[in-house]
């Protein structure tokens, strides 16, 4: 139990180990460690951003959504009134063109009525006329006449 | 339990066997044991702080080689607890820039209790191995070595010297072992202080770890002897029995004292090279 040359080759070979430490066994793992810190402190960040930009999606969405809804809802309004002017138009444009079509053959009727009439009237005329030359069994000058005539046609009007 | 070898079996030659190293005199290139003299190896444990501390080397080294960022294996997270324990212990402590002060600790926790490992493998396990091969001494347990522990503690001091220089200037140094604490009036009496204060610590360092494991595996090697050269008596039952128990407690306790004792010495290690750049 005393002290000799062990002690000086223990100094040197404990050296050898510290430096071979130091060298070769410390700085890798301290690197992979500080790599690990900073990949973990990263991917927390990147969960942090990505739950932040979800929730800008989702409100985006949202707002989104509700726009389209009364867009939407515009629309079918604005289609709807469209639609019940167009209807209304229309019927009012049948109701016109109705109307019109009613006078015009009003109108038509009317005239072939007067028409008739006329044709009536220079037929009785006309037989007023034969009549009466049969009655006088003689001809009368049409030209002579033609004013009793038209007298009588007037008359008969 | 008993190996030993030279005929008389009393328990004073047991354990005074127990106790020798094997030694290499450096002056005959003679092997043996109990020789006397500065220029002796101590064979024994030269030979098992460097196998346990290559042991501990390649471990780590094989682990630090294929170290990676990601999912760390299980051999590589024990040795990362290791390194952010000891890591964590230097950065609280210390608060310089040194880039030694952290492996030196981590060599040291792993090291030291390595070799105070070697307290819990029954005590005549492997002399009786080594006698069997031949060799007749054999002192397992490097840490109940004086000057195992001397030879760390000793590094630790001069690195203590290097680093107050380093920090201070030598100058600065100079003056502070002869201005403090008691001011330039009293010099020599500072200067015999800090002699006294700074060769106290690596003593106590190597003297505390030599102790708990020296007395450690006396009191395994006093245990072994309860049942030396009983033969077939009828107290050897009993003993016997005595003996088993005492040895699992003893190693029981053992597990707590070689990991304490490895974390003081490295702890202290720590606390020495900071305060010696701190200024008072």
């Amino acid at each position: 139990m005393s002290i000799n040359a062990t002690l000086l080759a223990q100094m040197i070979v404990f050296a050898v180990f510290v430096w071979f430490t130091m060298k070769f066994v410390w700085p890798p793992i301290m690197q992979a460690m500080r790599d690990r810190q900073k990949r973990i402190s990263e991917g927390l960040a990147a969960a942090e951003r990505g739950v932040r930009e979800l929730n800008e999606a989702t409100a985006k969405a949202e707002d989104m959504v509700a726009k389209a809804r009364t867009q939407a809802q515009e629309i079918l309004t604005n289609a709807q009134r469209q639609a019940d002017e167009t209807l209304e138009r229309a019927r009012e444009d049948a109701r016109a063109e109705g109307e019109r079509i009613v006078t015009a053959a009003r109108e038509e009727v009317d005239q072939a009525v007067v028409s008739a009439k006329e044709d009536l009237r220079r037929e009785v005329g006309a037989l007023a006329v034969v009549g009466a030359e049969r009655i006088l069994k003689r001809e009368i000058d049409a030209k002579a006449h033609n004013d009793i005539i038209d007298d009588l046609v007037a008359e008969i009007r | 339990m008993a190996s030993a070898e030279e005929g008389g079996n009393t328990a004073n030659q047991y354990i005074q066997h127990h106790l020798s190293n094997l030694q290499l005199d450096l002056s005959t290139m003679e092997v043996g044991g109990n020789i006397s003299g500065f220029w002796v190896l101590n064979l024994d444990s030269l030979f098992f702080s460097v196998v346990l501390g290559v042991f501990f080397l390649a471990v780590f080294r094989m682990v630090a080689k294929k170290v990676t960022a990601s999912e760390p294996g299980k051999l590589q997270t024990f040795v990362e607890m290791v390194h952010d324990f000891t890591d964590t212990q230097v950065r609280d402590i210390y608060h310089g820039n040194s880039t030694l002060i952290a492996p030196l600790a981590m060599t040291i926790f792993v090291w030291v209790f390595l070799m105070n490992f070697m307290d819990l493998i029954p005590v005549d396990a492997l002399p009786a191995a080594a006698h069997a091969a031949g060799i007749d001494y054999l002192k397992v347990v490097p840490t109940t070595d004086l000057n195992i522990t001397f030879g760390l503690s000793l590094s630790v001091f001069l690195l203590m010297i290097v680093y107050g220089i380093k920090a201070k200037g030598g100058m600065g140094f100079l003056k502070e072992t002869l201005t403090h604490p008691f001011g330039k009036w009293l010099a020599p009496f500072n200067f015999v202080l800090f002699v006294v204060e700074t060769v106290a610590k690596p003593v106590s360092l190597s003297l505390r770890l030599f102790g708990n494991l020296y007395a450690g595996e006396l009191i395994f090697i006093l245990i072994a002897v309860f049942t030396l050269g009983a033969g077939a008596s009828l107290l050897a039952v009993p003993m016997f029995i005595l003996q088993i128990l005492l040895g699992l407690g003893w190693a029981i306790f053992h597990i707590l004292v070689i990991t304490l004792q490895a974390y003081i010495f490295g702890m202290l290690t720590i606390v020495y090279l900071s305060m010696v750049q701190d200024d008072h």
